[in-house]
């Protein structure tokens, strides 16, 4: 269960929960002096005449005017192709490559101006993250790996390899302590990589492609039990893929980036239901929808009549809806966790919220690049 | 050297501006023509006239002893410092009972390696013992543990600074290419002369030019650490300081231990070779009396014992690099923790029982088995028996081959040496003969006949005999059509250098030795790693013999040459070609044999024959790792050319040596400079080709390889 399904549908926004980490007008330029060139140009223009000016300058803005929040316990999803500059965004945010522009606010903390010894704290006990290549020590054990960051905090000896046990039976590792990464499968090496970056109860965690480098059997293991595992730890998490699929599987929000910038940000059904434009619909149009559209979409306000005694969380999907109730039997109740009643999903409101999604996918079918 | 530049006159003949280039070396020829045709009347266009020399040698000298008299206290204080570590070594080997060394040595093996190094190390060390070498080894061995650890403490801190801080990477690398190129018995001078005599200056010098590989190996390996470590390091919260001891240092081990390897090979073989200044009563040293005594028996027994030492050393260090790559540094803990258990066990056993024994303690001052004379008895009768027939071979190959090329036919051919009189008749059928050949190959191809009159020139006039003005005329032709201006300038300032400091003729000496035996070590390579890279089995043995090769120090290789050749350049030509042809044959069998089996498959699927797939896709293919064995084998040819000095050539390693024994600091680094400018600047035009290769031919992995995943 997440604590909060953030920003979802309108019906929902009362108990968001705070904004943990918030990324402000980001800029990443390449080149020889990007400084320079950034604040020789203006945003007057718009946007894009201010990046059409900085390739005139011969140099590269990887991230453009990138902004967004993340709020506590969610997981926030930067989707988008090869060269999208979702990854730098991702490093900007940590820190591993410097913004040329822009905050990034950690709990109303600008962590670009942190200076090193700051930011080293910052890493130390804020932030976990996980890389798509493992980034393990091959020099070290499964057990050493995951107890390094806690090593290098300076935690004793006997302490850290405690808690790093801990946190290898939860990635389901249990008895491989000894073994050394390179005699572990792919699968096996990600979850040394979780365990390390959970190791010292981050607040903020970052995954970079984590399961991207996994045969696609694993990967799809992978992604639940990371679901799963975020249901116990409720961290606020920046999660990159360029697989559209894996994201709205695991995520709250997605934010869709092309070129360096953010196209669209939105929840999965937002996505699937109003994409902001051509692009962001040729992702969604193979996606079958009952399994991206949950109760809560098709959730209309009033009582049900008649009552069947039947009630749904409204974070159900359709097809787990289908799977446990026959329609002609009369209405279901959508009920929150805490028991207050939310609504009602009939079979023509169900109807409905696949119609419109149907018809904006079909009336669009022509324009669609690259189909 | 002419072969090479057949070749790469002709590939680089870039085809957009093909006509272009025709002109222009048109006009080289046709320059190069008229000043040697001039040069028949005016001395100073052949010869390089006396007024252009600059007395930079006495410069030099002056300079030197103007430091040495202000900074010598301070050098023969340090001297003093690192004498100090060296005797204690020293005393405590020769403390120890042979037994507990020997077993020592044994064990070190044993946990390196396994139980074959551990039987081979014992023995190498029991016939050292045996052959009364012991003492000698013993000291040999404190040198080389003084100057090991020095020489890895300053490799590694310079390759670390290369690596942390790119701006001085510049510096360091032409810092390296000198400490390489440069013959160590140059700088021996200047060490000399500011620490004074005796075993420390080996030790100085033998540190100095056995850093770079630590340099190198460490630069690269801490690159190479992925970077997906590195941020994963930097993310747990390192500081700078974690950061480099906790994740690019142990990431970077393996490579880091790759170059103590290397630095400790190198480093043992200049101590030997350093033996010649004396004053240390090490292995070196007993084979280089054994020598001066015309002792060869004795000789070859003390080159043996350095051979097993260096075999030795070389495969326990090369043994624990393995262990740390492919164990990480942990093999199963508890065995390897009982096996050095095991080892201490034995060694502290074996000094109660060494010193109770005499016969395990000290060891024999002379040989115990009759091996040396005999040899000596043995290598006598074979002379007096085939002593003409050698003598013959070695005269004929002279006149017929080596004197042509350093002299010209135009001073080679006399009624003594060829039976011929060089007259004018002969002289026109020669120049027709270059014309016909020039002509028709430059139909094919205008730089291969461009190539053919060069050496047509080349053999009439000779090394030593061609115009100083044409040759230099043509190396800046060269540089400009391989690497454009900066490489023109580089062979423009070569020639100058040779020319102002009035070297050219010892340089021309230098080129025409090495050049030969790098030909001859190119064809020979061509030849075994092209029959290697077809033969598993042949591939076996060639391995191993030029594993061996390489792991012995370049001193033990003149020995033999010597005992059946006596001095002269033919027995240098030898020993440059058994030192070059390592690299020639490593490289065409590992050019030949990396080349994508996906391209082979789908030559044969085409059906090409055997040889088709050999010419005309396994060598284009491999040209760009061939081209590096080239330039590999003129660094060795070079590098052995230097330490020929001792078996008598007359080049500019020969000066570098008479220079050591006056003491002459500047006439000695001009000369070593001399030889390092010749290998920096072949190796400058051998990349600039590589370069060229690989742009018209792209690496196939650099271009087919998995993209990096979508980011």
């Amino acid at each position: 269960m997440q604590p909060v399904n953030a920003a979802a549908s309108p019906i929902d926004e009362p108990d968001l929960a705070p904004v943990k980490l918030s990324c402000r007008a980001l800029w990443k330029v390449f080149g020889t002096d990007p400084e320079q060139v950034l604040a020789n140009t203006s945003d007057t223009g718009g946007r894009q005449s201010r990046i059409r000016a900085i390739r005139e300058a011969g140099h590269i803005p990887a991230v453009s005017d990138v902004s967004f929040d993340v709020r506590e316990g969610e997981i926030f999803v930067l989707m988008g192709l090869s060269g999208s500059g979702k990854s730098t965004v991702l490093r900007c945010l940590s820190r591993l490559v410097e913004a040329t522009a822009g905050d990034v606010l950690f709990e109303g903390q600008n962590l670009v101006e942190l200076d090193d010894k700051a930011m080293i704290y910052m890493r130390r006990h804020k932030m976990g993250m996980v890389f798509q290549s493992f980034g393990l020590l091959p020099h070290l054990t499964v057990l050493e790996n995951v107890a390094f960051p806690l090593k290098i905090q300076g935690v004793p000896l006997r302490e850290r390899l405690d808690r790093a046990r801990e946190f290898v039976s939860l990635v389901g590792l249990e008895g491989r302590d000894a073994a050394m990464p390179d005699e572990l499968s792919g699968g096996q090496q990600q979850r040394v990589g979780i365990a390390r970056s959970l190791a010292v109860n981050p607040e903020l965690w970052f995954l970079d492609e984590p399961f991207s480098a996994l045969d696609p059997l694993i990967r799809g293991q992978m992604q639940d039990e990371f679901v799963r595992l975020q249901s116990q730890l409720g961290k606020t998490i920046v999660f990159v893929t360029h697989d559209f699929l894996e994201a709205l599987k695991i995520a709250d929000r997605i934010a869709i980036m092309k070129d360096g910038q953010v196209v669209q940000i939105g929840t999965p059904a937002d996505l699937v239901l109003r994409p902001a434009d051509d692009y962001v619909r040729s992702f969604t149009a193979d996606v079958p929808l009952v399994r991206v559209l949950k109760v809560s979409d098709a959730t209309v306000p009033g009582p049900v009549t008649p009552e069947t005694g039947l009630a749904v969380a409204p974070e159900t999907t359709l097809e787990d809806l289908f799977a446990m109730h026959d329609f002609n039997a009369g209405d279901v109740s959508v009920r929150h966790a805490d028991g207050t009643v939310m609504g009602r999903v009939t079979s023509s409101s169900v109807m409905s919220i696949l119609h419109r999604a149907m018809m904006r996918d079909h009336g669009s079918k022509d324009e669609r690049p690259g189909g | 050297m002419s072969d090479a530049m057949t070749t790469l006159v002709d590939r680089t003949a870039l085809p957009t501006s093909h006509r272009a280039y025709q002109l222009y070396w048109a006009c080289v020829v046709i320059a190069m023509a008229a000043v040697t045709l001039i040069g028949l009347q005016y001395g100073w266009l052949r010869d390089v006239p006396e007024v252009l020399t600059i007395p930079v040698a006495e410069w030099i000298n002056v300079a030197m002893a103007a430091i040495v008299d202000r900074t010598q206290p301070a050098f023969r204080a340090l001297s003093w410092l690192l004498a100090q570590p060296m005797h204690g070594l020293q005393a405590v080997l020769a403390l120890l009972p042979w037994l507990t060394v020997a077993m020592a040595f044994a064990g070190l093996a044993w946990v390196a390696s396994g139980a074959r190094l551990a039987v081979f190390a014992a023995a190498g060390l029991l016939l050292t013992v045996l052959l009364g070498y012991w003492t000698e080894m013993m000291n040999t061995l404190a040198l080389v543990g003084v100057s090991v650890p020095l020489s890895i403490a300053l490799g590694f801190g310079l390759g670390a600074a290369g690596f942390l801080w790119p701006r001085c990477r510049r510096g360091l690398d032409l810092l390296l290419d000198l400490m390489q190129t440069v013959p160590a018995f140059a700088y021996l001078i200047p060490i000399l002369l500011l620490f004074g005599f005796g075993p420390v200056v080996g030790l100085i010098a033998s540190a100095i030019y056995a850093a770079p590989p630590m340099v190198r190996n460490t630069m690269l390996g801490l690159s190479r650490v992925p970077e997906g470590q590195v941020e994963s390091g930097k993310m747990a919260g390192c500081s700078p300081a974690q950061l480099f001891w906790l994740v690019r240092l142990p990431g970077a081990m393996p490579q880091v231990l790759v170059g103590v390897n290397q630095t400790t090979m190198q480093a043992l073989s200049m101590v030997i070779i350093a033996a010649i200044i004396g004053g240390f009563d090490d292995i070196g040293w007993a084979v280089l009396t054994a020598l001066r005594k015309a002792q060869f028996g004795q000789s070859l027994m003390a080159g043996l014992c350095i051979v097993f030492l260096a075999v030795m050393i070389d495969r326990i260090t090369l043994g624990f690099a393995e262990k740390a790559r492919v164990h990480r540094g942990r093999a199963p803990v508890p065995l390897l923790r009982r096996r050095w258990a095991g080892v201490a066990l034995l060694v502290l056993l074996s000094l109660p029982v060494g010193l109770a024994l005499p016969a395990l303690n000290e060891a024999p001052a002379n040989s115990v088995i009759a091996v040396a004379e005999p040899l000596n008895d043995w290598l006598e009768q074979f002379l007096i028996t085939h002593g003409a027939l050698l003598a013959t071979l070695k005269t004929q190959f002279f006149y017929v081959v080596m004197f042509p090329l350093r002299a010209g036919l135009e001073n080679a051919v006399t009624p003594f040496t060829w039976g011929i009189e060089l007259t004018p008749t002969l002289i026109g059928a020669y120049w027709a003969l270059a014309a016909l050949v020039t002509l028709g190959l430059g139909a094919r191809s205008f730089a291969l006949g461009c190539a053919a009159l060069f050496v047509f020139w080349l053999g009439y006039f000779g090394m030593t005999g061609v115009s100083w003005v044409a040759l230099t005329l043509f190396m800046i032709a060269l540089g400009g059509t391989l690497g454009g201006v900066r490489s023109a300038l580089l062979c423009a300032s070569t020639c100058l250098f040779f020319v102002l400091t009035g070297l050219w003729d010892l340089a021309m000496l230098s080129i025409y030795l090495c050049a030969m035996g790098v030909v001859i070590s190119l064809g020979l390579g061509a030849i075994i790693g092209g029959l290697a890279a077809h033969s598993g089995r042949l591939s076996e043995i060639v391995r191993v013999v030029v594993d061996t090769l390489q792991t012995m120090p370049q001193f033990v290789l003149l020995i033999p040459f010597l005992m059946i050749f006596q001095v002269g350049e033919f027995t240098a030509l030898l020993a440059i070609v058994i030192y070059a042809v390592v690299p020639a044959i490593r490289y065409t069998e590992h050019g030949l044999r990396k080349v994508d089996p996906g391209i082979i498959e789908a030559a044969r699927q085409i059906g090409c024959t055997p040889w088709q797939i050999l010419w005309q896709v396994r060598v284009p293919l491999a040209l760009p790792a061939l081209a590096l064995g080239i330039n590999q084998t003129i660094m060795f040819g070079l590098a052995m050319l230097a330490i020929t000095a001792l078996v008598g050539t007359q080049d500019l390693g020969q000066a570098v040596y008479v220079a050591l024994s006056r003491a002459d600091a500047g006439q000695g680094l001009l000369a070593g400079l001399g030889i390092a400018a010749i290998a920096l600047t072949s190796d400058r035009l051998v990349r600039d080709w590589i370069v060229r290769l690989q742009t018209r031919r792209p690496v196939p992995d650099a271009a087919m390889g998995p993209k990096p995943g979508p980011r």
